[in-house]
């Protein structure tokens, strides 16, 4: 049961960081190799902004969970216009890229912010207990056992995740800019033929994606440290739910992502981490091998 | 002169000037050469896949690591000798990327990447797995005693010098031989348009296979070497950093030329060590040269060579 809400904490950060790579992998078939590393630096950002902002610490956070994502997503858009652009999108090319990329914005993170690893005060953080029921002496008896609390910020963490989620999907069904971006994917070429700023697009998509990663990084830096290391392990994983959901499908990501999060608590129980972590890389490369278009993908690519 | 000749002539011109440079050199560069020369066998094995046949592998970690390993374990645990525990690194090099190979060729451009950097992390995740005798991270020596086979002695740094010399030439003399047999023409076949090359009756699966495992095989040789040479082996060589690397000294120093590898692997490391005198975020220099390369000279020095000056370089 903690184990499952743990599972659920960390599938809803990672729901986030992989629909950001998903969504531009699916518009503009880029492999973001960097999206951990934007992860990384909001993370990085919302220390630096809650720290800058006195006074109470929900304002600080609040401010973090805007202007962070906001920079991120200017960084990256940035990236795109200067360096993407100009290669032409090629995949390979595109992927180097992208690995360069990771290499300067860690780095340049290690110089200025340091290789510690730094808290972010959560907003709120009541801990709440769960109720237990068990059979004593006198009958059956109610119990709140410390092991089965959790805090009410880890809570908030999965209500802002789903939130956020439905947001996007508004976003692409709901509105010209979703329209416009779905038509992109669909075939770029005949979108520019029909006026849409398909560049622009890109420029936007790219930004998008960093900066829902960057939100995940936000969300849950006041569980974990902020650390310029961080975007190894969420790089990883987005990849692994990206793939298993079905490269570009947005609903095949977030059930991706849930299974992954969930299953990544609960095996940790049983197997030790390293393990866990050796079966999940070899799974998903096999899946790759024998089913490239993922478990819930229906294309044949 | 034919151009087979002027480019034998080349290499062989390289090896003397690499040979002669031994008497000449002062110690810490004559170290450093030695390094190089290791770390130039593993990108001339990662350059016959990424330069001749056109696949690019993000997990080439894994066959310098298995060399590394298949030599160093079989030393430290089971008291071989170098020779056949450098033997154990190559057979175990060949056998995982032959396995590699066959799973991974199944797929084609990004996911080939992807893939093999799956893989790769696996392998690097095994090592830390089994930190009881690979010692993790940390990595183990190997004693000078252990390392000392017919009267050699590695960690003599003339000797060494020699030894990373003799693998170094004859890796570069082979692979010159390879690419200029029929076998190497076909891999140049499927790198530049691999639907031809299937229509004019090649079996592209078992090119590609092979490809696979000579640039495994040559990879983990200097693996293995390395951790003859310098005595030492650590997880750090399983990374993602060094599947990058290769990449990095490959495009570099042109992808597709013999010599490319050697220049690329020389330049980056002198590049590393002076900028690592001033800080300890080095790798953000390797990670601009890869955005500049990918920008600006996309065939490196050697392709620029080649377009310039000499046509014929193989």
């Amino acid at each position: 049961m903690l184990a499952s809400l743990e599972g659920a904490v960390t599938a809803a950060v990672l729901a986030l960081t992989a629909v950001g790579l998903s969504l531009v992998f699916g518009i503009m078939r880029v492999v973001n190799v960097a999206h951990g590393e934007f992860f990384m630096l909001g993370a990085v950002l919302a220390w630096w902004v809650s720290s800058w902002f006195g006074g109470h610490v929900a304002i600080g956070f609040v401010a973090a969970l805007v202007i962070a994502p906001m920079l991120v997503g200017a960084v990256a858009a940035l990236a795109d216009v200067t360096i993407l652009k100009r290669i032409d999108y090629d995949p390979e090319r595109t992927i180097v890229v992208t690995i360069g990329l990771l290499y300067v914005i860690q780095q340049v993170v290690l110089m200025t912010y340091g290789p510690e690893a730094r808290p972010v005060e959560p907003p709120f953080n009541t801990r709440l207990a769960l109720p237990w029921f068990e059979w004593g002496e006198n009958g059956l008896q109610l119990y709140w056992p410390w092991g089965l609390s959790t805090t009410s910020y880890k809570l908030f963490v999965i209500a802002a995740a789903a939130v956020v989620l439905e947001a996007v999907w508004l976003l692409m069904r709901h509105t010209k800019m979703g329209l416009v971006m779905r038509a992109t994917q669909l075939d770029g070429e005949m979108a520019q033929v029909f006026g849409i700023p398909v560049e622009r697009v890109y420029a936007f998509t790219f930004g998008l994606g960093a900066g829902l990663a960057a939100l995940g990084a936000v969300l849950i830096v006041p569980i974990q440290q902020a650390h310029y290391l961080m975007g190894g392990d969420p790089l990883l994983l987005s990849f692994i739910v990206v793939i298993i959901g079905g490269l570009g499908s947005l609903p095949g990501t977030v059930v991706a992502a849930l299974l992954i999060g969930m299953s990544d608590g609960i095996i940790s129980v049983f197997f030790s981490p390293t393990l866990a972590k050796i079966l999940a890389t070899l799974l998903v490369a096999l899946v790759l091998v024998f089913r490239p278009q993922g478990l819930f993908g229906t294309r044949t690519a | 002169m034919t151009e087979t000749a002027k480019a034998v002539i080349l290499h062989l011109g390289l090896i003397a000037v690499l040979f002669a440079l031994q008497f000449v050199l002062p110690a810490y560069h004559h170290g450093n050469m030695a390094r190089v020369m290791v770390l130039a066998t593993y990108a001339m094995g990662y350059n016959l896949l990424f330069g001749y046949t056109g696949l690019l592998s993000l997990g080439h970690a894994m066959f310098f690591a298995a060399g590394m390993y298949g030599m160093a374990l079989t030393v430290r645990h089971l008291g071989w000798t170098p020779p056949p525990a450098l033997l154990a690194g190559l057979l175990s090099g060949a056998v995982l990327s032959a396995l590699v190979g066959a799973l991974a060729l199944r797929t084609v451009g990004v996911a080939f990447m992807i893939v093999t950097l799956m893989f790769s992390q696996a392998a690097y995740l095994t090592i830390l797995y089994f930190t009881t005798w690979t010692r993790g991270e940390e990595g183990f020596v190997l004693q000078q005693v252990q390392r000392v086979f017919w009267g050699i002695d590695p960690s003599d740094p003339t000797t060494r010098y020699f030894l990373a010399l003799l693998v170094f030439a004859t890796c570069l003399m082979l692979s010159l031989w390879l690419v200029r047999s029929g076998f190497g023409k076909v891999l140049i076949a499927i790198r530049e348009n691999e639907d031809r090359a299937q229509m004019l009756g090649y079996d592209i699966f078992a090119h590609k296979l092979g490809a696979v495992v000579i640039s495994g095989t040559m990879s983990a040789t200097a693996g293995a070497v390395y951790a003859l040479l310098f005595g030492y082996a650590g997880a750090s060589f399983a990374g993602v950093q060094y599947s990058i690397l290769p990449l990095l000294w490959v495009l570099l120093g042109g992808a597709g030329t013999l010599i490319g590898p050697f220049i690329g692997a020389l330049f980056t490391f002198y590049l590393i060590d002076i900028t690592s005198g001033y800080t300890s975020a080095y790798m953000a220099v390797v990670g601009a040269v890869l955005i500049a390369l990918t920008l600006f000279a996309r065939q490196g020095i050697g392709g620029e060579i080649r377009a310039r000056v000499w046509r014929g370089l193989p």
